[in-house]
C-alpha cells in the first residue's frame, strides 16, 4: 500500500525547505529587479553578515546589540558597494557587472575570514528543533518558525514598496530607469537602498542557514540553491522567488526520496535544474518574470 | 573595437615575421631552457586553460551566449580521454583527443538546445543543469573511471606514434602543439561565413534571422566547437597537467574562472584569451610569491592567501572599471603608441 | 605594458625558483614541505592538523635540538584544498634540500602525487585517509596511509557496532543505514560495507548526500521510514553537523549515529549545537590535552611564545592531535632511518626506508608521552598501513570522550582484497611488484 503519510511529510518538508530557497532568493530578485544585475556576492553576504553577527554574540555581546550592529555593518556596505562597484560600471553589459560581483564575493569573503577567523561557529537563536507531532507527520517548528520569518520579510517589503515615498521610487526604477531619471528619482539612492535592503535580507537568511548549517564558509555555497528558484521564478519578480523556493523545494525532495533511487540516489543537485529548464522552455522568462521586449 | 580586430595591426612581413620568432622561443628556447617549475607549473595550466578560454570565447565572446557550464565539458573531455585510451588502446593519442572532443561537443549541443529559447542569465544558468549533471554522473557511475574504488583516475602515457611525452617539456610541447593547432583552427572558423554569423547572432538575434542567418544552425555549432575545444583542453588539463582526474576538481568554480579569462582577456578576441589565461594563471603565484617574501615572516599563510583573495578581487573590480574590454584593449592601445605610423593608417 | 611587466617578473620567479633548486644544503637539517590550506571551505581542519605537525616538531626542535642534533624545517604552501594548487606548491617545493617526506592531508592533492614522488623517491605520508591499495608497500613503495585506511575503518566501526551488540553474532537482522557524502571519497567504501553486511547477515542500505550536503531533508525522512538500527555518517565539511541537526529533526538518536574519521572534529559538531550531544565517532587518535607530550607542546612550545594555533583552545582538538601523532611518526621515521644511515640529513629514499621500519609498541608509545593519545604503529615493508588500533569517542556538548577500548579491524580479511586492487594497478602501471624489503625500488 502507498504510504500517503510519508508522501505528505516529505511534501511538507519539502516545502519548508523551499522557503529557506526563497529567502535566498529574494536578495537576488531585489538587486536584478532595479539594477539588472545577477548579484553572485549574495552568498559572500550572506556569509558576511552571519559571521559578523555570531562573532560579536560569542564575544559577550547581547543579541539585539548583535544585531542592530551587524545590520548598520550591511548597510554601510550595501552603500559602498554602490559606490565603489556598481556606480562606476553603469551602462556595462549584464555579463561585466556578473563577473564584478564575482570579484565582490572574493573580497567580502576575504574580508570576513580575515576579520573573524576560519573558525566554525554554533548559532542558537533559541529555537528548540524536537519535531512536532501532528497525527502522525513530524514537523520541524525550527522550519516553520523560519516560514514565519520569510514571510513576515516579505510582507514587509511589500507595504515598503507600496507605500513609502522610497519604495515607490524603487518601484518606477524598476519599470523604467530612463523615465526614472526623467522625472527626477536620483537612481544611485535607490541602488543604495537596494543593496542595504539586499544587506538586511542576507542578514536574515545568513542568521536562519546559519542556524540550520553552522557557521562557516559553506553557508556562502546556499546561494546554489536560490539559483534554479530564480529561473524558475523569474529573476525579477518577489512572487516568483517565493512560489519558485516552494515548488523548487518540494519537487527536490519527491525527486530525490521516489525518483532517486532507480538512479541510485544523490540526483538532488541537479533535478532542480532539470525541472526549472524543462519550464523555461515553456515559458522562458520564468513563471512570474517580466517578459523580454525587443526592439527592432 | 565592434568587430574585434583578430590580429593585431600588423603589416604582413612584420606579422610573419613575429609569428617565426614567437615559434621559436615556445617551441625552441622554452623547452631547451626553461626550467622544469616553469613549465609544469605555470606553462601547462596556461596552455590548458587558454585553450578552454578560446572554446568559451567563441561561445559568449563571438555568439553572444553565456555559459557557466564550462568545466562539465573540461570534464568530459578528460574522462572521453581515458576511457577511449583505455577501452581502444589500438587508437592514437590525437585520434582520442579528437574523439574526445566530439563527445564533448554532442553533450555541449545536448544542452545547448535551451539556448534556442532562452536569453541571457536564464540560459546562463541553466547551463549550470550541465555543470551538476555531469559532475553526478561522472561521480555515480564506476564505469567512467573504471571501477577505480576511489573515483579518481591515472593518466595515460602521452605517446604519439612511439614518441612519448613523459618529461616537464615533452608535456608542455604536446600541450603547446595541440593548443597551436586548434587555435589555428578557430581561427580559420571565425574567417568563415559561420564565424560572421555567430557574430550577427550576437549583436542583433532578430536581425540575422531577418537577413537569412539559419539560428538554430548557429547556435548549436557555436555550442558544439565550443564544448568541442574546452573538451580537448580538459583532456590536456588532465593529462598533460595534472595527471590524475576526480570530478570534484571540475567544480563551479572551475567554470568561473574561465568565464573570467575571457572577461579579463577581452570578449570576442583570440588573443584575450591567451592574454587573460596568462593574468589567471600567473598573477596569483606572483601574488603569493610576493607576499610570501616581504610579509612572510610577519604573518602566517593563512592571512595572507586571505588578504590575497581581497587583492584579486578588488583588481578585477578594478580592472573591469578601468577597462572593460579587456586586456586585449589595454594591448592594442600600447601597441599603437609604440607604432603610431601603423595606428595612423588604420584609423 | 601590464603584460610585458607581468612576464618579467614570472620570468623573475622562474630563474629565482631555479636557483633555490640548486643543492645548498646545509649538512644538518631535513626539510618539511607542507601543503597546508588555511583558507577556503577545510580551513578548520588545515589549520588544526598543520598548526599540530609544527607545534610538534617546534617541540623537537626547542627541547632536543632536532632529531640527534638534526634540524627539522618546513616551509608551507597554501592550497586552499585545491590540486591544482597543490601540485604546483610540490613543484614549486620540492628541489628544496633535505626534503623528508610530503603530508597533504587531501585525498586529491595525494592522488596527484603518487606519480610524481614514485618518480622523485620521496614518501608520501597520507595518515588516515588516502587511496587504500597504497596500504600494499610491494606496489607503492613510497606511500603510507599509516594508522587506518578507508577500509580498514569500514571494519573497525563495524566491529564496534557488534561490540555495541553484544558479539559479531548478534548483528544478524540489525539494519544499519550508510550515510555517504556524494564524492569518490564517500563511495570508496560502498563495496566494503556491502561485503561486510553479507558476511555477518546484517541488512544494509546506503544513501547518498549531494555534495556539499547543506539540505538532506529527503535522506533523513528516507532513514526514518527505513527505522534502522545505526546510521554510520561518512560525511565532509558541512555534511556532519547538517546530518546531525537533520536527524534530530526526525527524531533520530544521535547515539546511534556513527561518524567517521572525517566526522569527527570539534568542527563537525559544534556547529550542530545540541543536536550532536551523544554523537559517537572513530578515531585513532585520542583528543584532550592531559598526555604529556601535550604538556610538553604547552610548556615548551607555546610557553616559548612560538605555538601555531591562534586560538589556543584548541590545543588538544582532533585535528590538532592528528598532527601532532602525525608528527611523531615522522620523526620516528627519521629517528628510525638515522640509526642505520647516520645522523645526518638523510635523502627521501633512506626516509622511506625509516617508515618502513616505523614499529612503535605500545612501550614506545608511552615513552614518546602518548599513551592513551594513540595505541601503537607497525609499518613494514610490504604494510604500509602499520595495523592502527581505533577507538570511539562520545559528543557531551562540551568535549569529546573516549568511550571504548583500543579496537582492532580485521586486517586479515580485507588484505586480500587490497592486494587484488594494487596488482591491477601494478599492471595497468606495468610496475614490478616487490618480493622483499631490501628489493631496489625500480621506476
Amino acid at each position: 500500500m502507498f504510504d500517503y503519510q510519508f508522501l505528505i511529510e516529505v511534501l511538507v518538508g519539502g516545502l519548508l525547505s523551499g522557503v529557506m530557497y526563497s529567502l535566498v532568493a529574494i536578495g537576488f530578485v531585489l538587486i536584478y529587479k532595479t539594477s539588472g544585475v545577477l548579484n553572485f556576492a549574495q552568498g559572500a553576504m550572506l556569509l558576511f553578515a552571519a559571521l559578523t553577527f555570531v562573532s560579536l554574540v560569542e564575544r559577550a555581546i547581547s543579541f539585539p546589540l548583535a544585531f542592530a550592529i551587524t545590520l548598520a555593518i550591511m548597510v554601510v556596505l550595501g552603500v559602498s558597494v554602490e559606490r565603489a562597484v556598481l556606480r562606476p560600471l553603469v551602462n556595462e553589459p549584464p555579463i561585466t557587472l556578473f563577473m564584478a560581483t564575482l570579484g565582490l564575493s572574493y573580497v567580502i569573503e576575504g574580508a570576513a575570514q580575515l576579520l573573524w577567523g576560519t573558525q566554525v561557529h554554533g548559532l542558537d537563536i533559541g529555537i528548540s528543533d524536537v519535531p512536532l507531532d501532528i497525527a502522525g507527520v513530524f514537523i520541524s517548528r525550527f522550519d516553520l518558525f523560519a516560514a514565519t520569518v520569510a514571510g513576515s520579510l516579505v510582507a514587509l517589503f511589500a507595504l515598503f514598496f507600496r507605500y513609502t515615498r522610497t519604495g515607490l521610487s524603487f518601484r518606477a526604477v524598476a519599470d523604467d530607469p530612463f523615465a526614472a531619471l526623467a522625472v527626477g528619482l536620483r537612481l544611485p539612492r535607490v541602488w543604495a537602498s537596494v543593496w542595504t535592503a539586499s544587506g538586511i535580507v542576507a542578514l536574515v537568511a545568513g542568521l536562519l542557514w546559519g542556524a540550520r548549517l553552522g557557521v562557516q564558509f559553506s553557508l556562502s555555497l546556499v546561494v546554489l540553491k536560490a539559483l534554479p528558484v530564480l529561473v524558475l521564478g523569474g529573476f525579477d519578480s518577489i512572487a516568483g522567488a517565493i512560489i519558485g523556493g516552494l515548488l523548487i523545494g518540494a519537487i527536490e525532495k519527491l525527486a530525490e526520496v521516489y525518483v532517486g533511487p532507480l538512479f541510485g540516489g544523490g540526483i538532488e543537485a541537479w533535478a532542480a535544474y532539470v525541472v526549472a529548464l524543462v519550464l523555461l522552455l515553456v515559458r522562458p522568462s520564468g513563471l512570474f518574470g517580466q517578459k523580454l521586449v525587443e526592439r527592432v | 573595437m565592434s568587430a574585434a580586430p583578430l590580429t593585431a595591426q600588423l603589416s604582413p612581413g612584420a606579422g610573419a615575421f613575429a609569428i617565426v620568432v614567437g615559434a621559436a622561443i615556445a617551441f625552441g628556447a622554452v623547452p631547451l631552457f626553461g626550467s622544469d617549475y616553469l613549465m609544469d607549473a605555470v606553462l601547462t595550466p596556461f596552455l590548458a586553460l587558454a585553450l578552454a578560454a578560446v572554446g568559451l570565447n567563441l561561445l559568449t565572446g563571438y555568439a553572444g551566449q553565456v555559459s557557466l557550464g564550462s568545466a562539465a565539458f573540461l570534464a568530459v573531455g578528460a574522462y572521453a580521454t581515458y576511457n577511449l585510451h583505455l577501452r581502444l588502446p589500438q587508437l592514437s593519442l590525437i585520434v582520442d583527443l579528437v574523439l574526445a572532443g566530439l563527445v564533448a561537443a554532442a553533450i555541449g549541443i545536448v544542452f545547448g538546445l535551451p539556448s534556442l529559447r532562452l536569453r541571457g542569465f536564464y540560459l546562463a544558468v541553466s547551463t549550470l543543469a550541465a555543470q551538476f549533471f555531469v559532475q553526478w554522473a561522472l561521480t555515480k557511475f564506476g564505469w567512467f573511471s573504471n571501477d577505480n574504488p576511489s573515483g579518481v583516475i591515472d593518466a595515460p602515457v602521452l605517446s604519439v606514434a612511439g614518441v612519448t611525452f613523459t618529461s616537464p617539456a615533452g608535456r608542455y610541447v604536446f600541450s603547446l602543439s595541440v593548443v597551436v593547432v586548434a587555435t589555428f583552427l578557430t581561427l580559420r572558423l571565425l574567417r568563415s561565413q559561420s564565424g560572421r554569423n555567430f557574430i550577427a547572432v550576437r549583436d542583433h538575434e532578430l536581425a540575422a534571422k531577418v537577413i537569412g542567418v539559419p539560428l538554430l544552425r548557429t547556435k548549436l555549432l557555436a555550442f558544439g566547437v565550443s564544448s568541442f575545444l574546452i573538451g580537448i583542453a580538459g583532456a590536456l588539463w588532465a593529462f598533460a597537467y595534472l595527471r590524475t582526474v576526480e570530478p570534484a576538481g571540475f567544480n563551479l568554480d572551475r567554470s568561473f574562472q574561465i568565464l573570467f579569462i575571457i572577461i579579463i582577456g577581452g570578449l570576442a578576441s583570440l588573443r584575450g584569451a591567451f592574454l587573460g589565461a596568462a593574468f589567471i594563471v600567473v598573477f596569483p603565484l606572483i601574488l603569493s610569491r610576493a607576499g610570501a617574501a616581504l610579509l612572510g615572516g610577519v604573518f602566517d599563510s593563512g592571512v595572507l592567501e586571505m588578504s590575497q583573495r581581497i587583492v584579486v578581487g578588488m583588481l578585477i573590480i578594478a580592472f573591469l572599471i578601468a577597462e572593460p574590454r579587456g586586456l586585449i584593449a589595454l594591448w592594442d592601445r600600447l601597441w599603437r603608441v609604440v607604432t603610431r605610423p601603423a595606428a595612423i593608417r588604420n584609423t | 605594458m601590464i603584460k610585458s611587466r607581468y612576464l618579467r617578473v614570472a620570468f623573475a620567479a622562474a630563474v629565482a625558483s631555479v636557483l633555490a633548486a640548486a643543492p645548498a644544503a646545509r649538512a644538518d637539517e631535513q626539510f618539511f614541505p607542507l601543503q597546508s590550506y588555511r583558507v577556503g571551505p577545510y580551513a578548520a581542519g588545515g589549520t588544526g592538523f598543520f598548526g599540530g605537525f609544527i607545534d610538534y616538531l617546534n617541540l623537537i626542535n626547542i627541547r632536543d635540538g632536532g632529531v640527534n642534533g638534526v634540524k627539522l624545517t618546513w616551509d608551507e604552501g597554501e592550497t586552499q584544498y585545491e590540486v591544482e594548487r597543490g601540485v604546483e606548491v610540490y613543484e614549486r617545493l620540492k628541489g628544496r634540500p633535505g626534503v623528508a617526506a610530503w603530508n597533504p592531508l587531501s585525498v586529491g592533492i595525494a592522488y596527484a602525487m603518487i606519480d610524481r614522488i614514485t618518480k622523485d623517491k620521496v614518501p608520501l605520508i597520507t595518515i588516515n585517509h588516502g587511496r587504500t591499495d597504497s596500504t600494499d608497500g610491494r606496489v607503492f613503495p613510497y606511500v603510507f596511509p599509516l594508522l587506518l585506511n578507508p577500509y580498514s575503518e569500514t571494519s573497525g566501526i563495524v566491529n564496534y557496532i557488534a561490540s555495541r551488540e553484544g558479539g559479531v553474532d548478534k548483528l544478524k537482522d540489525k539494519k544499519i543505514v550508510v550515510l555517504y557524502h556524494g564524492s569518490p571519497y564517500g563511495k570508496e567504501t560502498i563495496p566494503i560495507y556491502k561485503l561486510l553486511a553479507d558476511k555477518y547477515q546484517f541488512s544494509l542500505e546506503q544513501i547518498e548526500v549531494p555534495h556539499p550536503g547543506n539540505e538532506q531533508q529527503s535522506q533523513w525522512l528516507s532513514i526514518r521510514r527505513a527505522k534502522p538500527d545505526y546510521v554510520v555518517l561518512r560525511g565532509w565539511g558541512v555534511m556532519n553537523p547538517v546530518a546531525l541537526k537533520t536527524a534530530q529533526k526526525v527524531g533520530f538518536p544521535a547515539d546511534h549515529i556513527i561518524g567517521n574519521v572525517w566526522s569527527n572534529s570539534e568542527e563537525d559538531v559544534i556547529p550542530a549545537g545540541d543536536a550532536a550531544k551523544g554523537y559517537i565517532a572513530i578515531t585513532t587518535q585520542a583528543s584532550g590535552e592531559q598526555y604529556p607530550v601535550l604538556q610538553e607542546v604547552i610548556k615548551t612550545v607555546y610557553g616559548a611564545g612560538k605555538g601555531n594555533l591562534d586560538d589556543k583552545k584548541r590545543i588538544g582538538s582532533v585535528y590538532h592531535n592528528l598532527g601532532i601523532v602525525n608528527g611523531i611518526l615522522n620523526v620516528e621515521a627519521i629517528r628510525i632511518a638515522q640509526a642505520k644511515f647516520g645522523k645526518r640529513t638523510l635523502t627521501g629514499d633512506e626516509v622511506r626506508w625509516g617508515f618502513e621500519h616505523l614499529q612503535l609498541d605500545p612501550a614506545r608509545v608511552e615513552a614518546l608521552g602518548a599513551k592513551d593519545l594513540f595505541h601503537s604503529i607497525n609499518v613494514t615493508w610490504d604494510n604500509h598501513e602499520g595495523d592502527g588500533r581505533v577507538t570511539f569517542q562520545q559528543w557531551d556538548g562540551g568535549k569529546w570522550k573516549v568511550v571504548s577500548g583500543w579496537i582492532a579491524p580485521d586486517w586479515a580479511f580485507l588484505r586480500p582484497i587490497i592486494e587484488k586492487s594494487a596488482a591491477a594497478y601494478a599492471k595497468e602501471h606495468g610496475i614490478k611488484v616487490r618480493t622483499s624489503g631490501d628489493d631496489p625500488v625500480s621506476n
